[in-house]
């Protein structure tokens, strides 16, 4: 622990590479944003038009799949006066819909879960004013019903026809099924899954598949029944990090991806960059990869990785600003596979990154609300923020102590309302049962309390 | 040249002083503290004989300096009175000394400190006066320039400012603290020191002295041309330019008329101790014989319990759909005052507290405010609703300069028991079976919080957080951090006499 924050810091000191490389893949502020942009489309040219990728498998049925699949989780919001967010920007979202098809994207994957239940909604307002086969949809009946009964999930079908805007759905899925247990509970006992098999029959849905946030067990129990469903396509987690290396709460994404192959089921990727991890890696880490492409993105590597393998039939980017957009079609457009060494370039990049304490959350927030107002993204990004930028020292002897103390503690306050820190928790453990990434919520609040008290009090860490 | 360096040396004091009082870092207090520690009557109060005995050897040297360039209120008066005097020249009358409204407010301020009505020595002692003008109005503007610096500094990804918290501590305190601004500055701006020399019971002690004082001015009769520029500028009233006469237990050695008399008739200069001269225009019935350096004597308790003042926090969330609405916590109704460790007693505490609210400006907690209570009405008192009494920080017992809450570290305050958590049973998630929490037993430093099963032969009944009261020292964590709102289900009593545990 301690040789690696020694590590990390004199890279830190010594890292001379070009710090706008590194935050052109993925910041903060709109703002920074909106500049970086512009900056890159001079420096790195025109997005080109012309060169997408496209995924044919022939269990789809001709369909043609852009490599890059459009994740409507993450539209950007319009905050009100007070800076709520209760409504979507539209117009910024018809305006990243409209670039995104020109630019040769034609996959778009929402659920009526998302963005506090207006993703549908705007996403279907978009992409109304496209031709309807000039696209493929795909929602999810969410395992948040009210209840499990049969009608509900008919019912939430037919509401997300509606806010789609459409009469079909290309690719519906069973949405993060978590284990066996929620899997039969969910879909099996109240027989929705056999519903949806006949809706497919009847062309209101295309293909069914699910996606998977679960254990080994629950995955067992899906492959077993491929025999009777026969599922078109399967969306799994996978990243360079967790190919091989995933935090100990998530399995091992070759396995699944493997599994997948052999029955020869196409694989639609979520978070390939692990929640944004994967776009602002800790410094030493991106120079690594700087030095290898100066050009590229940091992002670029983790879309690589997953378009480098020829089972993978798209994969989701939940795209908030155009410069991330612009920054995907770029990887997409001139898509270069992976070479044998970049592939063993970003095992190293994996193993040191899931050995950094960072927490593996990737802020989709099906863990919110917490019931005790607790802002659980909101204390992890901090955490995270402050453990890639060196700012979680281990010790008070180290040089830095002082600048990371004050980093981390006006941080703190600034990213979270006081009210909402994670010294608030109580443990009640409700999150834990929301969480795909299954962190281990409660605990975590407390070893982040554990630590601002010590930082507060001026103890030895 | 007398003038200037008076005006120099008061406004370091003064700009020092409402820095500390406006500082909501507490970085400054290690180098201004000093300046409130040096005030009269708080350091009357704290038995601070050495700062007690060099202030009135000052006075009795060289007058009543510490009116003009130690007490923040009277350079506050002299602010508006420069400004009075520059719109209209000539302005003052001179008068004759109040001497019976003077002794008279003194003996009532000797009898509010002697029987415990210390909202009428918070309202009357001067350095405390400003104190509150200095926190209640200047400080939010303070702070409200820092927070915009921070939200600069936030956007440059900088942490050299940090937003801090403006809130209205007392309603009460607030409206004193802008009434007297107003009166005083009025006051100020046409008679220059009436306040000073009717209703200050320090200008009244001083003043007392003063009339010795071996430096004074004085006007020589020879070079006088009785033009009365002297005395129609006077911010005390107390130069008789028909006798050629100043009385000097009002005058506050300002060096005006030295430099307003064009003869230069006026000079201040050693006289050495010689008796006073009889003071002119006194009234002959004066005869309230003052025991004035005995303060402390004979306070006598007041029986009964001191309600609490129930001020929520009425702190607006900023709410996002995704986040749940979270209720402001409300201060329950305590039985006893809860006081800051240091201050060893409610009682002590209470005869010693002047009301500045040096101690609610630094308290970066949010845990301190003023009382409403009328006895001890602008005296601090805690709360938990916004914060409790973190065990790093030892600010209040710090700075204050009355002596009391008396300085601590933070080992002593580890172990200083000034108030016991109470469980109310009816609100606890855990006892009425709404969730699994043990929040408070969990977060309790001194772990005196057990959760225990309320029937103890049947291991299936809800538990109930128990409180092991000698354990328990009353820093309010537990009670700030537990889950139920408005109304906390475990809450802190006050104690009416600390102790080390």
């Amino acid at each position: 622990m301690d040789t690696k924050n020694i590590d990390r810091r004199s890279f830190l000191r010594a890292g001379a590479a070009s710090v706008a490389a590194v935050t052109l893949a993925g910041c903060s502020t709109s703002q920074e944003k909106k500049e970086i942009a512009d900056f890159s489309q001079e420096a790195l040219g025109e997005v080109p038009t012309d060169g997408m990728v496209y995924r044919a498998p022939e269990s789809l049925g001709g369909d043609k799949v852009s490599l890059l699949g459009y994740g409507c989780m993450r539209w950007p919001w319009a905050p009100d006066d007070n800076g709520e967010k209760k409504t979507l920007d539209q117009e910024e979202i018809n305006a990243l819909v409209d670039y995104a098809i020109e630019h040769g994207v034609n996959y778009f994957d929402t659920a009526p879960k998302y963005l506090k239940g207006l993703s549908e909604e705007a996403t279907g307002i978009a992409l109304a004013r496209h031709p309807r086969e000039s696209y493929y949809l795909a929602t999810k009946l969410s395992n948040y019903a009210k209840d499990d009964t049969l009608q509900e999930g008919k019912d939430m079908l037919m509401r997300s026809l509606k806010r789609l805007q459409t009469t079909y759905i290309d690719y519906m899925l069973c949405h993060n099924i978590a284990s066996a247990a929620s899997f039969k509970k969910r879909f099996i006992d109240n027989g929705l899954l056999e519903w949806l098999m006949q809706q497919r029959e009847k062309g209101v849905i295309r293909h069914l598949g699910f996606s998977f946030h679960g254990d080994q067990e629950g995955w067992d129990l899906l492959m077993e029944y491929h025999e009777k469903v026969h599922w078109d396509f399967v969306q799994i987690q996978m990243n360079y990090v967790d190919w091989e290396h995933p935090s100990e709460e998530q399995v091992i994404a070759k396995n699944l991806f493997n599994d997948l192959a052999q029955r020869n089921i196409p694989v639609i990727i979520m978070e390939p960059l692990l929640g944004g991890g994967l776009s602002k890696l800790p410094d030493f880490l991106a120079q690594k990869l700087m030095e290898r492409k100066p050009s590229s993105s940091i992002a670029s590597w983790a879309f690589r990785f997953c378009g480098s393998f020829p089972q993978v039939l798209t994969v989701l980017s939940g795209m908030t600003y155009l410069d991330h957009l612009q920054d995907n079609l770029r990887t997409y457009n001139r898509f270069e596979a992976l070479s044998e060494d970049e592939f063993k370039l970003l095992d190293e990049v994996a193993k040191i990154y899931s050995s950094y304490p960072t927490i593996p959350c990737t802020n989709c927030t099906y863990c919110m609300p917490c019931p005790y107002g607790l802002d659980i993204p909101g204390i992890f990004a901090h955490y995270n923020k402050c453990v890639n930028e060196g700012m979680v020292v281990s010790s008070k002897a180290d040089p830095e102590y002082r600048k990371a103390r004050r980093a981390f503690l006006v941080g703190y306050d600034r990213a979270v309302p006081s009210v909402r820190q994670a010294n608030h928790c109580i443990t009640c453990a409700l999150c834990m049962t929301k969480c795909p990434q299954k962190i281990n919520i409660p605990k975590r609040m407390g070893e982040i309390d554990a630590f601002v008290e010590k930082l507060k009090q001026g103890l030895e860490l | 040249m007398l003038k200037r360096i008076r005006i120099i040396l008061a406004a370091i004091f003064f700009i020092g002083i409402t820095l500390l009082f406006a500082d909501f870092t507490g970085a400054l207090k290690a180098y201004l503290g000093w300046m409130a520690k040096l005030q009269f009557l708080p350091a009357l109060l704290a038995g601070n004989i050495i700062v007690v005995g060099l202030l009135l050897v000052l006075t009795i040297f060289f007058g009543r300096v510490y009116c003009s360039v130690i007490c923040p209120l009277g350079v506050f008066q002299d602010i508006f009175f420069a400004l009075g005097i520059k719109a209209k020249r000539n302005r003052i009358n001179p008068s004759p000394a109040k001497r019976v409204l003077r002794y008279s407010v003194l003996a009532i301020f000797i009898l509010a400190i002697a029987f415990g009505v210390n909202s009428l020595v918070a309202l009357i002692a001067p350095y405390s006066a400003y104190g509150r003008i200095a926190e209640g109005i200047v400080a939010p503007a303070y702070a409200g320039v820092n927070n915009l610096l921070a939200m600069i500094a936030e956007r440059a990804d900088s942490y050299a400012f940090y937003r801090t918290d403006v809130w209205v501590k007392g309603v009460g305190t607030l409206v004193v603290a802008i009434v007297t601004a107003v009166v005083l500055a009025l006051l100020a701006w046409r008679n220059g020191r009436t306040w000073c020399n009717t209703i200050c019971p320090v200008g009244t002690i001083l003043g007392f002295f003063s009339r010795f004082s071996f430096f004074r001015p004085v006007i020589n009769v020879s070079k006088c041309v009785n033009c009365t520029k002297c005395a129609k500028n006077c911010k005390a009233s107390c130069i008789d330019f028909k006798e050629h006469k100043i009385d000097y237990s009002r005058c506050v050695a300002c060096m005006d008329c030295l430099e307003n008399c064009k003869e230069g008739a006026i000079t201040y200069k050693w006289v050495g101790p010689k008796a006073a001269p009889k003071e002119c225009n006194c009234s002959a019935e004066e005869k309230v014989d003052q025991n004035k350096r005995n303060f402390m004597a004979g306070a006598v308790a007041l029986a009964g319990a001191v309600a609490a003042e129930s001020l929520s926090s009425v702190e607006a969330f900023a709410q996002d759909g995704a986040m749940a609405a979270i209720t402001p916590k409300e201060a329950p109704a305590r039985g006893a005052r809860l006081v800051p460790a240091g201050s060893f007693s409610v009682k002590r505490f209470r005869q010693h507290c002047t009301g500045c609210q040096l101690c609610v400006s630094k308290c970066p907690n949010g845990v301190l405010r003023p009382s409403t209570d009328l006895m001890t009405f602008m005296q601090p008192m805690m709360s938990f609703e916004k914060g409790y009494c973190r065990p790093e920080c030892t600010n209040c017992s710090d700075v204050c300069p009355a002596g009391a809450i008396k300085p601590i570290t933070v080992e002593e305050k580890s172990s200083i028991k000034i108030g016991t958590a109470t469980v109310v049973a009816e609100r606890c998630l855990e006892a009425t079976g709404k969730d699994h929490c043990g929040k408070c037993s969990r977060s309790c430093p001194a772990g005196a919080v057990s959760m225990l099963h309320s029937i103890p032969e049947d291991q299936e009944s809800p538990k109930v957080p128990v409180v092991d009261a000698e354990k328990c020292i009353g820093c309010g964590k537990c009670e700030n951090l537990c889950p139920v709102n408005p109304l906390s289900a475990i809450y802190v009593e006050g104690i009416d006499v600390h102790r080390v545990i």
